[in-house]
């Protein structure tokens, strides 16, 4: 089996028993209409300090939401010792890394796009006027945050306090793919569409994507057998 | 070729070695009783075989080739001290999640062809925690055995048993050795492991003890076998 079917399974396995069990997936939708409902009372925003704030706001709670789904990444497969099989089996260590990047990212898109209507009711925000570069910088930078959160879900799954080493190792990581996902938003959010200034923040996101994703698959046996 | 071989195997655990300069081999087709007192290195050992784990120092060769390699780990099966079953899955879905990952050709068929072997078919809908102690191993075995891999690795696979379940394990794994599998086993059950095998690989503190055949002896008294580490019974 090659690495992609490999991820296509992972994905495929995760992504079933998160539907199933739907522990990390209500966690981290319920926390994050919480935050939605609580900032806009706290910060009691006009239309454009709301557009002005959204960026971060948004991202600040994908970010928060997005470790709660990926603490549960390779937590999931302790009980029964399911990790060792799946280490034991056929599957590439990049597939398994990749299948399991790829199930947080859609349960995390899910989580963003779910969110995105809520933020616009509350905060009396037209966003859909760019939604198709917004959508496109959601996944580039939801799927940055998943494939290096994977690798260090994986790294840190053995830990007793992984809860809180796992956002203290991803985050600062995370911080330039952050900058790029928070301005492109903000920008689009105000409908304004992409322009000069706002590329160069999309190449960013574009470039770190590409730059950890190969990272992975090169560290990914390192990673799963050390 | 030597279905395992290991020279000068050694596994380091911070200081401490878990293994140290493990020497042997074994021949295919052959079913080892891998024994020895608790922390003798059993686990380790399986585990390094199983490619979870890579050597300190020295070589371990699983038909020629390293265990870490994922061709190499299609040719074993290892059923390590859990089941390795996911709870969200049926019993079905489990054992259908084994064969996409091993890549089999024939899947469904293959999967109630086992789920019958294992008495298991009339609860395929069924969760593995909803199962007995004795349901999940037969499961477990059934994820393991129907890649019908070249060499199989158990860890304590009688553990927590009754009688009936262990006859049911038991002659799981006769079919599977008559079917030409190299059976590695650990277990505790001295008696029980003594009859399966044919050839015995004893640890102690790390280092091999005794590598070889399985004796008249050994199946009279089980406990006479720690004797060849310098133990008592």
């Amino acid at each position: 089996m090659n690495a992609f079917q490999a991820t296509l399974l992972v994905a495929g396995k995760d992504l079933r028993m998160e539907l199933r069990s739907k522990d990390s997936l209500n966690a981290a939708i319920a926390f994050s209409m919480a935050m939605l409902v609580l900032f806009s009372f706290a910060f009691d925003a006009d239309a454009e300090q709301a557009r002005e704030i959204a960026g971060g706001l948004l991202w600040l709670i994908f970010t928060f939401a997005g470790t709660l789904l990926l603490n549960r990444s390779f937590a999931r497969e302790l009980p029964n010792d399911c990790l060792e099989a799946l280490l034991a089996s056929p599957l590439p260590a990049a597939g398994i890394l990749f299948g399991k990047a790829v199930s947080n990212a859609v349960l995390l898109l899910a989580v963003e796009l779910i969110c995105l209507p809520v933020f616009g009711i509350f905060y009396n925000i037209a966003w859909t006027r760019q939604w198709l570069p917004l959508l496109a910088v959601l996944i580039l930078a939801t799927w940055g945050m998943s494939v290096i959160g994977t690798v260090f879900s994986a790294l840190t799954v053995h830990l007793q306090l992984r809860e809180v080493m796992l956002p203290v190792l991803v985050y600062p990581v995370l911080i330039p793919s952050l900058l790029a996902a928070i301005l492109l938003s903000a920008h689009l959010i105000g409908g304004q569409p992409l322009n000069g200034d706002t590329y160069a923040w999309l190449r960013l996101l574009v470039g770190f994507d590409v730059i950890f994703t190969l990272l992975t698959g090169a560290v990914a046996s390192k990673v799963l057998v050390g | 070729m030597m279905a395992v071989e290991a020279r000068r195997l050694t596994r380091y655990f911070g200081v401490q070695a878990a293994l140290r300069q493990a020497s042997f081999a074994i021949t295919p087709g052959s079913c080892v009783a891998l024994l020895g007192r608790n922390g003798a290195g059993k686990t380790t050992l399986l585990r390094l075989l199983a490619g979870l784990q890579s050597p300190s120092e020295g070589t371990l060769t699983v038909f020629g080739k390293d265990p870490l390699m994922p061709a190499t780990r299609q040719m074993i099966g290892f059923l390590g001290h859990g089941s390795g079953l996911y709870d969200e899955l049926t019993a079905e879905e489990n054992l259908l999640l084994a064969a996409r990952m091993a890549g089999l050709p024939g899947k469904r068929e293959r999967v109630k062809d086992w789920l019958r072997r294992v008495q298991l078919d009339r609860v395929s809908t069924q969760r593995p925690h909803e199962f007995s102690r004795g349901m999940r191993q037969r499961l477990a075995l059934a994820r393991v055995l129907l890649s019908q891999p070249k060499l199989l690795l158990l860890d304590e696979p009688l553990t927590a048993l009754d009688d009936r379940a262990t006859a049911i394990v038991r002659d799981l794994l006769s079919q599977a050795q008559q079917a030409g599998a190299t059976i590695l086993m650990s277990t505790h059950h001295l008696s029980e492991g003594l009859q399966l095998a044919n050839q015995v690989l004893l640890l102690h503190r790390g280092s091999v003890s005794y590598s070889g055949e399985r004796t008249e002896v050994m199946l009279q008294d089980p406990a006479s076998v720690y004797a060849l580490c310098g133990e008592g019974a």
